[in-house]
């Protein structure tokens, strides 16, 4: 994994949806004062009368957002996970997804990765909140090349999307033969012992641990859960029933993410072991993204750990 | 003028019966608010039956212009112009509220015909209507965009958001239309939060600041007219109105901004609304 080349998501959407407005002529650009931060500012200048900067004012570019797309364009906003998922939720929520309009929510500084910003920039709670939205789909891709593949299938899909981003540089993982499909996971790899069904730039960290297990006798399986809504939960019920063990990692607080959602349906349709990779019942802190992920127990050791642990707990599953 | 614009004595006697219908629709669902949905009356008539290019065949002709009704709570005015205006069966005015009913507690603008956005949660209107102005700019479309906001509700910060935003991007088709009534449910405006002065804030926005008689039909009419086919920056009309404008034991009453009438105040409100209608 060390000498895959890296790419921060938040670029990769910069770059695709200005692709994706030069075919289309309804798409416009929505920004709040980080459109340096996210490169949309070469939007602005590539499209200058289909870019429009809100200044600091999330929620009215959020429902202005809405109003445009009643007209009949499709609004891509760009800002950061916290404030489009927590400072504008209502507006998100009654504005955008009660009216099922299509606007796409572009989201960057997902989880831990602006990790030196400190736990105002780190957006850990938006996935969980963006899932409980009737209508909502919610999408963090793994690199580069999905992100770039998520916008287009974001702006081919009717209704409201959340697309999360990574500040940091993630690996790229996949090349431009991708098939990407909303709500269908991804299979990086087959496994035997137990499967890892990871989202964003835990994906990386997911193939990363498998391979360390690799070395020690466990065949695991890594599949990219880049749509957490609507889930894709065909995918994990195959996986626990093939693996019998399923690990989950997310970048993102332990309530409400792809954890519990992957609880949901083991413990409905397929109940095995399973152990949740992510942040627990606290805040994080300012430091370098990779340094954070091992404070708070999110490393690929941990998603290795994790997955030895639910091995272990494969023959003590409760009876019934 | 337009022959087939119906003179000032008919968009008043069309005022009346909304207000009539409002009171009807209110007592049946026996909830809602009738105070901010009579104060509105007069400037909601003057929209749909004078000033806005509508086709109520159409609902989503898109040349259309557009109305917000931020002020949510209010829409049995708006239903009852949508009705009276042949969007949908006069006779459905009578399921508000209900289960099933395409009229809901609030705007929404997937289940009633001729509703534009959905709204209620208050301070959000005004956005969704700059965002129409700006998309009807890249759309080519030639629409004007009323939104009307209640002057309690300009206590959300996302007002003035959107009011600096009006006057960044210069929306002249965007207009927003202050039911200033002085009431919010918690009591006078004045005294809950105090807003104060409105004309001013606006100005000093950038916005162009008009200030009507709210109950006046020929300067309601003569205002939006002006403002539509003149305007050059985005407008503000501060309208004056009375909660609970024609029935007397409403009017600048608290209490009745979300209370339905019983079956008693309902015909006495009615009575008064069907004599102003007959005078």
């Amino acid at each position: 994994m060390a000498d895959m080349p890296t790419y921060p998501t938040r670029y990769a959407y910069a770059e695709a949806v200005q692709e994706l407005a030069a075919a289309n002529p309804d798409v416009v650009l929505l920004n709040a004062d980080v459109a340096k931060s996210m490169r949309t500012n070469e939007f602005a200048e590539r499209f200058p009368d289909r870019e429009f900067n809100f200044g600091i004012a999330e929620q009215n570019m959020m429902a202005a957002a809405a109003g445009m797309a009643t007209v009949g364009l499709i609004p891509f906003v760009s800002t950061y996970a916290v404030f489009a998922s927590m400072r504008a939720c209502e507006q998100v929520r009654t504005m955008i997804c009660y009216p099922r309009l299509n606007v796409k929510i572009a989201a960057s500084h997902g989880g831990l990765t602006p990790g030196q910003d400190g736990v105002t920039h780190q957006g850990l709670e938006d996935m969980a909140l963006m899932r409980s939205l009737a209508g909502m789909t919610v999408i963090q891709p793994a690199d580069a090349t999905s992100t770039r593949k998520a916008v287009w299938a974001a702006a081919a899909h009717p209704g409201p999307v959340y697309l999360r981003l990574t500040r940091d540089p993630v690996p790229v993982l996949y090349d431009d033969s991708l098939q990407f499909e909303i709500g269908r996971a991804i299979t990086l790899r087959d496994g035997e012992d137990a499967t890892i069904i990871a989202i964003g730039d835990m994906v990386a960290l997911a193939v990363e641990a498998a391979d360390m297990l690799e070395a020690e006798g466990l065949e695991v399986g890594v599949l990219d859960m880049h749509t957490l809504k609507p889930l894709d939960e065909a995918a994990v019920v195959r996986a626990a029933r093939a693996t019998g063990a399923i690990v989950t990692a997310e970048n993102h607080t332990l309530f409400g993410g792809l954890g519990s959602a992957v609880a949901e349906v083991l413990g409905e349709q397929c109940p095995v072991p399973l152990s949740r990779v992510g942040l627990g019942n606290t805040f994080a802190e300012s430091g370098p993204y990779r340094e954070l992920l091992v404070k708070y127990r999110m490393s690929s050791v941990d998603i290795a750990a994790a997955v030895q642990t639910v091995v272990s707990r494969k023959d003590r599953v409760c009876s019934g | 003028m337009d022959t087939d614009t119906p003179a000032l004595r008919d968009l008043e006697r069309m005022a009346a019966t909304i207000r009539c219908d409002i009171i009807r629709m209110i007592h049946r669902a026996g909830a809602g608010h009738p105070g901010g949905a009579l104060s509105a009356a007069d400037l909601v008539t003057a929209l749909y039956f004078r000033v806005m290019r509508l086709d109520p065949r159409n609902p989503s002709w898109p040349a259309r212009d557009r109305f917000i009704l931020s002020k949510g709570h209010a829409c049995p005015v708006l239903y009852a112009a949508l009705a009276r205006r042949g969007y949908f069966p006069l006779s459905e005015l009578d399921t508000l509220r209900q289960l099933g009913s395409r009229l809901q507690g609030h705007p929404d603008m997937l289940k009633t015909p001729g509703i534009d956005m959905t709204a209620g949660s208050l301070g959000q209107g005004l956005s969704a209507g700059l965002g129409m102005a700006l998309a009807a700019r890249v759309k080519g479309l030639d629409i004007h965009v009323y939104v009307l906001v209640g002057d309690g509700e300009v206590q959300e910060g996302q007002v003035w958001e959107a009011a600096m935003a009006a006057t960044k991007w210069q929306t002249a088709n965007l207009v927003a239309l202050l039911d200033c009534n002085r009431l919010q449910n918690d009591g006078e405006v004045a005294g809950i939060m105090p807003v104060e002065p409105l004309a001013a804030k606006w100005q000093a926005f950038g916005w162009e600041v008009r200030e009507i008689d709210g109950h006046n039909m020929r300067e309601i009419v003569e205002t939006l007219e002006d403002v539509r086919d003149h305007a050059v920056r985005p407008t503000a009309i501060l309208a004056h109105t009375t909660k609970g404008c024609g029935v007397s034991f409403m009017e600048n009453v608290p209490g009745w901004h979300g209370r339905a009438p019983n079956d008693e105040e309902a015909e006495r409100a009615l009575c008064e609304l069907r004599r102003r209608l007959d005078g």
